[in-house]
Formats: structure tokens, sequence, C-alpha cells
């Protein structure tokens, strides 16, 4: 899901920033005047913990690879605000330090996976988990379920924007100036994957976690 | 033990397995992501390099691109070792930066 630099074009990674930064200028506002030093931790935690679990490919026989993200997991445990700078951190220096998406491409990507992932996993998880005791099994499942969501959300986002390109960027001939693949590719080869198998890792590591939580410290559900 | 500490260890323990990362997928013949294509990847995928991506793909020189350590060879044993140690070197980044980070953030709120 990390597109690298070269599949979008200007006008696409462009947008993209420009949609992305002020969710990053507000969740520095929001922590500027929230974060307590106590709470400091947890958000290198957060950016270590979406880096690490990233780096685990989980294959598709003779296929692709994916991973999970964290994104809703963290989400849940440090807050939204919060969530969105962790993943970012983990997704911009992945990018500089290790080419593992684009430098053109942080604003999309930091928008797929850090937002888009953080809000819809977050949400999902209030949703469903609502006013349910924390321990309860409901929790864990709202957890689940909001991750598989999330993961899914964020794939399609992905393939939209890549899938988008051959419309927006072609040469004076008709040829695709960047990705070169049409929607009606794009999504299904990214939601099958991720509807099919890696949906359900992040669902899995999620509740494991959840289910730590629930466990040893049950404030950081709260 | 404080409960950072405790995590802290839980990111450690995750970070020794991180050679399977580079393994399983060997064994389940699985190539990278969908989309994540180096240019010959898009030459044999698509038939053609499009012009713009030719432009840009190479903008960007990652120090440890891939997640690999400079001249290393292509043996298993030793993409998973540089998987490793390149995995440790982001832990150690991510986490330095984010604290700086959140270090300017708290100023204004006191040190509770």
């Amino acid at each position: 899901m990390h597109i690298p630099d070269g599949y979008l074009g200007p006008a696409t990674y462009g947008g993209m920033f420009v949609l992305t930064v002020p969710f990053w200028a507000f969740a520095s506002w929001k922590l500027n005047r929230t974060l307590k030093a106590r709470q400091a931790p947890y958000l290198a935690l957060g950016a270590a913990f979406s880096f690490v679990i990233m780096m685990f490919n989980i294959p598709i026989l003779g296929g692709t690879t994916g991973h999970a993200t964290g994104a809703t997991l963290i989400a849940i445990l440090i807050g939204p605000w919060a969530a969105i700078i962790s993943v970012s951190v983990a997704l911009i220096i992945q990018a500089m330090l290790f080419g593992d998406g684009g430098i053109t491409a942080i604003g999309a990507n930091c928008f797929t996976m850090a937002i888009a992932g953080v809000f819809t996993g977050y949400v999902v998880y209030r949703l469903i988990a609502a006013r349910s005791e924390i321990t309860s099994k409901r929790r864990l499942m709202a957890g689940a379920v909001a991750a598989y969501v999330s993961l899914n959300v964020s794939a399609i986002i992905a393939a939209v924007l890549l899938g988008v390109q051959p419309l927006l960027e072609k040469s004076p001939t008709g040829q695709p100036l960047y990705a070169p693949f049409p929607l009606n590719v794009t999504i299904p080869a990214m939601a099958l994957e991720h509807l099919l198998l890696f949906g359900f890792v992040e669902a899995a590591v999620t509740a494991l976690v959840i289910k730590y939580f629930q466990k040893h410290d049950t404030a950081m559900l709260g | 033990m404080t409960m950072t500490k405790k995590l802290w260890i839980g990111i450690a323990v995750l970070a020794l397995f991180l050679p399977l990362g580079v393994i399983v997928p060997r064994w389940f013949n699985s190539g990278g992501a969908w989309g994540e294509w180096g240019l010959d990847e898009i030459q044999k995928a698509a038939g053609f390099v499009p012009e713009g991506m030719k432009r840009l793909a190479e903008i960007w020189k990652a120090p440890l691109s891939d997640y690999s350590l400079p001249n290393q060879s292509k043996s298993l044993l030793n993409e998973s070792l540089s998987y490793l140690i390149t995995g440790i070197i982001g832990i150690a980044v991510i986490a330095g930066v984010m604290y700086l980070l959140t270090k300017l953030l708290v100023r204004k709120n006191g040190s509770r």
C-alpha cells in the first residue's frame, strides 16, 4: 500500500499533500494543548509498533505480499490525533530512509494509512464498543472489526489513487504517464487481497493487543 | 516494571522475528506488494514504462533502500540479517524522532 515515486502524477501527489498537511497541523495543535508528558512515550511506542508491524510481509501463495499497519490499534490506545502523528512519522521515515513509499507520495500514503486508517478504525471501534465494559468481549470484537474495515478502506483509497492516474495523466498520444492500470484493475486487485487476507491479520493483531491491555492495563482502553 | 518498559520489550521481541518478513514470503514464492513494482517489473507487467514514471521513480536515493545494507549478496541469510539490522535502525530512528517531536509538543503542558 506504500505508493512509490512515479506512480502518482503531480496533480495527485500535490493534492494529497494539500489534503494531508491540515490534518498534521490540527493533530499537532490538538496534542500541544492536551498531551501530557507521561503520555509522550506512547507516541514513540505507537510509531515504532506501526513501523515494525508493517515489516512483517504476509504472503499470498505465488502472488503478492501485504501487511498490517497497526493504525486502528494505535488509535484505540492513544487516541486518533496522536495516532495520526505516530503512524505518519513511521511512514515518513520509511520513505526517506528505506525508500518504502515514495517521497512525492508521502502525502498520499499518510492520508491512506495514517489519516483514513486511523479515523475509520477509531470511529468503527467507538460505534461498536459504545458503552460496553472495558474488559468485555464486545470491545475485543469492536477492535477486530474496526481494524479489518480500516485496513480495507486504506487499501481501497490507495487503489483509487492509482486507478485514476490513467484518466488524469496521459501523453498527447493517450499513453498513461504514471501508474498505468485503470480502476477496474487496481480496485479488485487491492480490495481482494486485503478483504481475504491482510484485513484479518490486522484484526487479529489488534484484538490480541487489546486482550493484553484488558488483562494488564485497562486504563489505556478507557 | 512500568507499562512502557514492558511494551518496549514487546517491540524488541517482535524485532527479533523480523527475518520472518523476508523468509515467509520466500516459502510461499511471493513477490513484493501489489502496485509497488520497480521499473523493470512494471515493464513486464504493463509492457512499457510510462514516461512520467521513468522521470519520477528514481527521484530519491534512500540510504537503506528496500531495507538492505549496502553491498550485500542476495542470499536468504544476508537478506534476512540486513532486514533485521535495518529494522532495528528504523525502530531507533523512529522512536528518536517521535520522542523529540513529542518533547516539542508537550512543552506547553508542564511536566505532568
